[in-house]
């Protein structure tokens, strides 16, 4: 029986590897994703001042790093027992869409719309954000744009495109300008008008992909997001919620310092990064999902004008019941970026942000903080505990990614057995191995701060473990 | 440096490798924050190897190649070794390939410590760190200098966008690029 390996994976965020392994017919039997980093940040941690670990946790990831600095700093805020003044809230909620904006741009135009609009057996050599520059050359400057328009954001309110270091324990460092205000509301006017263009295109284009919907890890799982107090969408702050694979929910409003109640992680052996399932139904049969395609399915409505008419849309691939195919992340997340601008300028026309008070000053009051926030993957927890000194003690980290470490385990499958098939395998078939994994927009840095890394790579051994066929691109 | 002379050969368009090994993939991010430059950067040289791109082995006749991150896995090891033998030049790219910064914080500790508090300690199903399929981790996380002869170094926690934008266009240029003057560790 051989086995077919993909290394590495590209076009995601982090170190990945592949292995299919192949019967005699020619047919995928089983599929492993292997994730192949692993940094310790668990334990490293310990015994460092708990305010420096907004700035070290920041430090899992490049692409997200405002979403671990938000589940830090609440983490802290809750050791400091202090409730942080409203506008630093709001000034919180501003740049965590900002990044979500960034990332979703990211993981659409540069890393996934090669192969929506090149094609999967496309050219590999150009199949990339440069050979989209030459091929859908305005597509490509909205991609830039939008992405840059995020970042802008993050910078001016921060100081610092990627690690910046002004969201701290107890709010933020500085107060929103009245300059800075009005040039981030022109931005986000300008981001509107492509992000309503892009969601257009895509939404004609959608139809095309059915046999990809059909095969892309559409499958039934449970679904776990943050809403807030009416059910909808949220990424700052609210109850987690899960839903079955009907629809119906199942966890109405967990606490964030009671995930353990429903969350629980199982190692396997062929990866760095941990399975998380929900507890109540085991392992592996608690499987759900989390990001984008989560979130939308899970919450009553986005709550903004321009991002409900989405969803509706959206919702209408499968009325009445959550969407089910892993391949509706990228329109979940047109959806998503639709929201944050619009959420993005209301918050920023309410005048309450322009609060001078924006942090509250605390030691360590208790002995245990959670923080938890939507980052543009899914869910986020940070769990920390801190002697009296407010030493750390013990972290625990759930990555959003980790949650999806088990659907994309079983999406590699539904993919590689669908497409991949012998005696010759093309380039083309392992590219949609690869591509399935793109619609989770994994960020493997972030999911493998304990240790890790994710290569992808095809190898084929025979029964003995000799490689007789190793796939790989040039 | 004659490498430089190399570079600006016009009879072929220079080859560009970027790696990330361990790190956050926060200098990729500042590379990508070019914005609209990269336009004019994918006009003057093509990517033929890195996470941007789907090439699966890394090719020949590389010109320049950015290594984000330390040296953490044996994986890390052979590929920053595949990298040096098949570049002209190679930029140490950003603070953790340039000192080993956040990921050599695990240096203080025995990797079976690290093992037990992820595995075991913190799982529902405790077991051994896994082995199929996955590199084995070097029990010290390295600088890149220490594994490989490095041509330039970039520090920053990022480097700031200009500052990459600025060398790779000096390196394009034939100039002598000046990193020390647009970034610092820590910047």
């Amino acid at each position: 029986m051989p086995t077919v390996i993909i290394e590495p994976i590209t076009r995601i965020e982090g170190h990945a590897r592949v292995t299919l392994q192949m019967n005699d017919l020619g047919q995928v039997e089983q599929a492993k994703l292997h994730i192949t980093q692993l940094r310790g940040f668990e334990k490293f941690c310990e015994g460092r001042p708990f305010p420096e670990m907004p700035s070290l946790t920041a430090r899992t990831c490049g692409i997200c790093p405002v979403s671990h600095l938000i589940a830090s700093s609440k983490a802290c805020d809750d050791l400091m027992a202090v409730q942080i003044p409203p506008a630093a809230v709001r000034l919180r909620r501003v740049i965590n869409l900002a990044q979500l904006l960034q990332s979703h741009a990211l993981s659409f135009f540069h890393l996934s719309s090669p192969d929506l609009l090149l094609g999967w057996d496309s050219d590999p050599a150009s199949r990339n954000v440069f050979g989209l520059m030459r091929e859908h050359p305005q597509l490509a400057k909205d991609g830039i744009r939008l992405r840059q328009v995020g970042q802008s954001i993050i910078e001016r309110l921060g100081n610092k495109r990627v690690h910046p270091s002004w969201i701290v324990p107890g709010g933020v460092q500085s107060p929103l300008t009245a300059e800075v205000r009005v040039e981030i509301r022109a931005w986000l006017s300008e981001a509107m008008e492509i992000a309503e263009r892009t969601y257009r295109l895509y939404r004609g284009m959608v139809k095309r992909f059915k046999e990809e919907a059909d095969n892309f890890g559409d499958m039934p799982t449970m679904y776990m997001a943050l809403v807030d107090g009416k059910g909808n969408l949220e990424h700052y702050d609210g109850l987690l919620r899960i839903k079955d694979s009907d629809g119906h929910v199942i966890e109405s409003g967990v606490h964030a310092e009671d995930y353990a109640s429903v969350i629980a992680e199982a190692v396997e052996s062929h990866s760095f990064v941990k399975s998380p399932y929900y507890k109540p139904m085991g392992y592996p049969h608690g499987l759900y999902r989390v990001g984008p395609l989560a979130r939308l399915n899970v919450a009553e409505r986005c709550g903004t004008p321009i991002a409900d008419e989405a969803l509706a849309e959206f919702r209408a691939i499968s009325p009445g019941k959550p969407v089910s195919s892993s391949f509706h992340y990228h329109y979940a997340r047109l959806v998503e970026i639709l929201f944050a601008i619009e959420r993005m300028d209301q918050l920023m026309a309410d005048n309450n942000i322009m609060d001078k008070k924006v942090r509250a000053r605390a030691r360590g009051n208790k002995n245990r903080g959670v923080g938890i926030s939507e980052a543009p993957r899914g869910t986020l927890i940070h769990d920390y505990n801190i002697d009296d000194e407010g030493r750390i003690t013990g972290v625990n980290l759930i990555i959003a990614t980790g949650h999806n470490n088990l659907a994309m385990n079983r999406s590699v499958l539904q993919v590689a057995r669908h497409y991949v098939k012998g005696p010759t395998i093309s380039e083309g078939m392992l590219n949609r191995v690869e591509a399935v994994i793109r619609c989770y927009d994994p960020c493997l840095s972030c999911a493998t701060h304990e240790v890790g890394r994710m290569p992808l790579d095809v190898r084929v051994l025979d029964v003995n473990g000799v490689e007789t066929q190793r796939i790989v691109r040039g | 440096m004659t490498s430089e002379a190399d570079l600006n050969n016009k009879s072929r368009r220079p080859r560009i490798a970027t790696v990330w090994l361990d790190g956050c993939s926060g200098c990729h991010m500042s590379l990508l924050d070019i914005d609209e430059r990269l336009v004019e950067l994918a006009s003057l040289c093509d990517v033929v190897y890195g996470p941007l791109v789907d090439a699966k082995i890394v090719p020949d006749d590389i010109d320049l190649t950015l290594v984000e991150g330390a040296i953490a896995t044996d994986h890390d090891w052979h590929l920053a070794i595949e990298l040096r033998a098949k570049s002209k030049l190679l930029v140490s790219f950003g603070d953790c390939a340039v000192t080993g910064n956040v990921p050599s914080m695990r240096n203080v500790l025995p990797l079976s410590a690290i093992y037990k508090k992820v595995f075991r300690d913190t799982a529902a199903t405790p077991a051994e760190c896994p082995k199929d399929g996955v590199p084995s981790l070097l029990d010290r996380v390295l600088p890149v200098h220490q594994v490989v002869t490095v041509d330039l170094f970039l520090p920053g926690c990022p480097p700031p966008a200009n500052a990459i934008f600025q060398v790779l266009s000096d390196v394009l240029a034939g100039k002598q690029p000046e990193p020390l003057k647009l970034t610092r560790f820590g910047a």
